[in-house]
């Protein structure tokens, strides 16, 4: 996926367990490595809870359209996310879900299906609330679509300042991910 | 009788009464006895005695007062039913220096114009408003307003205003002066010589309290609706 | 707030962020998704501290829309932005505005209706603000971003149309635009004009009377039917200027289309996808893109309509600019509407889809 010259990904999952946030790190982290690059939300009226999604297209061209209906790589945290958008991964692609909800997600010939167990995984990184930056990083290792070496400006920029003492645990967490991914 | 000369009288006599430099010389439209005219005069020579023609933006409504920027030669903004309090809100935000006043009707201020008037004294804004009460609206012929005292015969209450069909006459004057942003806050009546003058007063004050960034300044005249008296 | 290269922005943030540079001197608004991150951003700046512009949370959206006119009566460049509901509230308001002859900047941020509606992305207010929204005869320059670059650029174009023609203007989005982030540069920074400034270029602007002058009046209010007739001829001849001068479309791959989609906004942008799709088929597919809604770009409509067999309006809503493209094809082609509703934004493949199935239909026959 690396020589592709747009990568169409997909996050989603429950409002609050920051899918969008995950989102706005990959396309800031692409926007610091010269990308174009769209970020595209689902937004619903609860600020926790809620369904959420975020459509991110890293392209070395200018994007067309922000919207698309299949994708090259996808992370699914919750079993509605799964049974909606698992069939929507390209042949060839990748769908990161978590290990709770793997059961509903058919094996699909052609695509790189890893099931990973987030919340353990973020916890023996440091933090169990980083568990979506797992699946980041198991992406990320998997499609190279951004510069690692660019998430840590990334979540500068995207976190609060109050927060920044985050860092540091997203990063483990993101590295963790990239190792699970083989990268 | 004989003639005396203009000049006579300056020589001979005492001046009782001049024109008052800012109204213009329109014809008013006003019904023979409407208490408009008397405060239009009274704002129009506060606006003159204070100096503050070219530093004035005055803010219309809607109601029989409409016609009030072809009276009182200053800047007029004509505001829709109601709005003249956020209009004036932005007026004054934007020109600080400039003395930013409303002139509102029962109906307008009172009725369908309760929250901008609210919020504006509510906020502090430092504008005047001058609310004229006659307890009915006038130009659309005499309808029940929300300060239409209780028994008071209108044309939408030809057996007179009972509570249980249209609530109670709103004093909003009580509410208002309840807000912290109110600098000031005067009920003044027209009805004679005394009492006119004890009204340019207070109109005086508000301006006062407006250009001092003293917060919102209220004036309710107390006034009469002839023409529609049941 | 240095000057900016290219940075990734939501379409709201853009546009509010565009506000304070271009020289706004106030925005008033009132909470509503998705657009509230307008007056949130610009709160966040305090644009107050810097150059001096006024941003207010009204306490509703008819409060706001009057800071509008009364900030506009003083000349002064002023804007508001809301979304359906909030916008139909601030109708009485617009239709002042227009009466008056004063300019301002709305900003609507389409989500889908009627009534409370959803939140969700939509275009269904086209005929709300191309067709009048509020009463009387009365216009507004109504502008379609289809990107977050748009939102930023189109802070300045619509206010420099508003004053040179004292029309109010629309900035006509949708929640796909307001709460996506793109890749955006910023707009260079310009002075906030003086109050000396003001008062030369625009001497109808109520700001004080000095002696100099005779008194300035903004109403919209004439009860002399042969005045108001000459004040309403009047600015419908304003109106036909604006038209001849300031119509503006974008065009992708017209020269040598068979079939022509016409989309705004939004999904003007979606679409240009589609058209790289019907190509690779083999369907000379072409898009056309109105910029600005009213005035219409009939001309470069009716000019294509003459090579290509038939044309597809591609829009958010039930058919509303389809009635506009219709008028302009005068029946000489087939044009069909495809549309989605209540917030269901399409992919490219959708419409090409639509497309297609229209192509092979048209060239059956």
């Amino acid at each position: 996926m690396q020589n592709q010259r747009t990568i169409e990904t997909l996050i989603a999952g429950f409002g609050g367990q920051g899918v969008l946030s995950a989102g706005k790190v990959l396309a800031f982290a692409a926007l610091y490595g010269g990308r174009e690059v769209s970020w595209m939300p689902s937004y619903g009226p609860e600020q926790r809870g809620g369904t959420a999604n975020a459509t991110v297209i890293v392209s070395r061209d200018a994007i067309s359209s922000p919207i698309v209906s299949t994708f090259d790589a996808a992370i699914l945290l919750n079993r509605q996310s799964v049974s909606k958008f698992a069939g929507s991964v390209r042949s060839g692609g990748l769908l990161v879900c978590d290990s709770s909800v793997a059961d509903a997600a058919v094996a699909r010939p052609g695509v790189d299906v890893l099931s990973v167990d987030a919340a353990a995984e973020a916890k023996a990184a440091g933090s169990a609330r980083a568990a979506t930056m797992v699946m980041l990083g198991v992406l990320i290792g998997r499609t190279q679509v951004v510069d690692p070496a660019r998430v840590a400006e990334s979540l500068r920029h995207v976190l609060p300042p109050r927060h920044h003492d985050l860092i540091d645990v997203n990063m483990r967490a993101l590295r963790r991910g990239m190792a699970i991914a083989g990268s | 009788m004989k003639r005396t000369s203009t000049d006579t009288i300056r020589r001979e006599g005492r001046v009782v009464h001049r024109r008052t430099p800012l109204l213009t010389d329109a014809h008013m439209h006003y019904c023979p006895g409407c208490n408009h005219a008397t405060v239009h005069r009274l704002v129009a020579e506060v606006l003159d005695e204070m100096g503050l023609q070219a530093d004035a933006i005055g803010i219309g409504s809607v109601g029989c007062s409409v016609f009030i920027y072809n009276y009182i030669d200053i800047d007029w903004i004509q505001a829709s039913h109601g709005r003249a309090p956020a209009v004036a809100t932005a007026v004054k935000r934007l020109n600080p220096s400039r003395l930013v006043f409303t002139y509102q009707g029962d109906g307008d201020l009172a009725a369908i114009g309760t929250a901008e008037t609210i919020h504006a004294c509510n906020r502090g804004e430092n504008i005047a408003i001058i609310y004229v009460n006659n307890s009915i609206y006038g130009m659309t012929g005499g309808q029940m307003a929300p300060t239409t005292p209780l028994g008071m015969r209108t044309s939408t209450t030809p057996q007179g205003r009972d509570a249980r069909l249209h609530g109670y006459p709103l004093d909003i004057c009580r509410l208002l002066r309840r807000l912290s942003g109110v600098g000031f806050m005067a009920r003044r009546r027209v009805d004679t010589p005394r009492h006119i003058r004890t009204a340019k007063q207070a109109i005086r004050e508000a301006f006062e309290c407006s250009l001092a960034g003293r917060g919102t300044a209220v004036v309710e005249i107390m006034a009469e609706c002839l023409t529609n008296k049941f | 707030m240095t000057e900016q290269t290219a940075d990734l922005l939501k379409g709201n943030e853009a546009l509010a962020l565009a506000a304070i540079r271009y020289g706004c001197d106030g925005y008033f608004g009132y909470p509503i998704t998705p657009q509230s991150e307008v007056l949130e951003t610009l709160m966040a700046e305090a644009p107050w501290e810097t150059t001096g512009m006024v941003v207010m949370q009204a306490e509703s959206e008819p409060a706001a829309i009057n800071m509008v006119y009364g900030g506009a009566a003083c000349g002064r460049r002023v804007m508001t932005s809301s979304s359906g509901p909030g916008i139909s509230l601030k109708q009485e308001g617009i239709s002042y505005l227009a009466g008056a002859e004063l300019p301002a900047l709305i900003v609507n941020v389409m989500r889908g209706g009627p009534g409370l509606g959803t939140i969700q992305p939509s275009q269904a207010d086209y005929f709300q603000a191309v067709k009048g929204g509020g009463h009387g005869d009365y216009r507004l320059i109504v502008l379609a971003p289809a990107g977050v670059q748009d939102m930023a650029d189109f802070v300045s174009l619509a206010f420099d149309l508003a004053f040179a023609y004292r029309v109010p203007a629309m900035i006509l989005a949708d929640g796909a635009i307001g709460q996506m982030m793109e890749k955006v540069t910023l707009p260079p920074w310009r002075r906030r004009l003086t109050d000396a400034e003001i008062a030369e270029r625009y001497p109808w602007a109520a700001v004080g009377k000095p002696a100099s002058r005779s008194r300035n009046v903004l109403t919209s209010l004439e009860l002399d039917q042969a005045v108001m007739e000459r004040k309403s001829l009047a600015l419908q001849e304003r109106y036909a200027r604006i038209e001849a001068a300031e119509t503006r479309s974008e065009a992708y791959l017209t020269d040598d289309a068979e079939m022509l989609l016409v989309a705004f906004g939004s999904a003007a942008r979606i679409y240009r996808k589609t058209v790289d799709l019907a190509r690779q088929r083999g369907v000379r597919l072409g898009l056309l893109r109105p910029v600005t809604l009213w005035p219409f770009p009939t001309q470069a409509i009716a000019r294509l309509v003459g090579q290509v067999t038939s044309v597809l309006v591609v829009e958010l809503n039930a058919g509303q600019m389809v009635e506009d493209v219709r008028l302009a094809a005068g029946g000489r082609v087939p044009v069909e509407h495809y549309g989605r509703l209540g917030g269901v934004v399409f992919s490219p493949d959708e419409i090409l889809e639509a497309a297609l199935s229209q192509w092979n239909k048209t060239n059956r026959k």
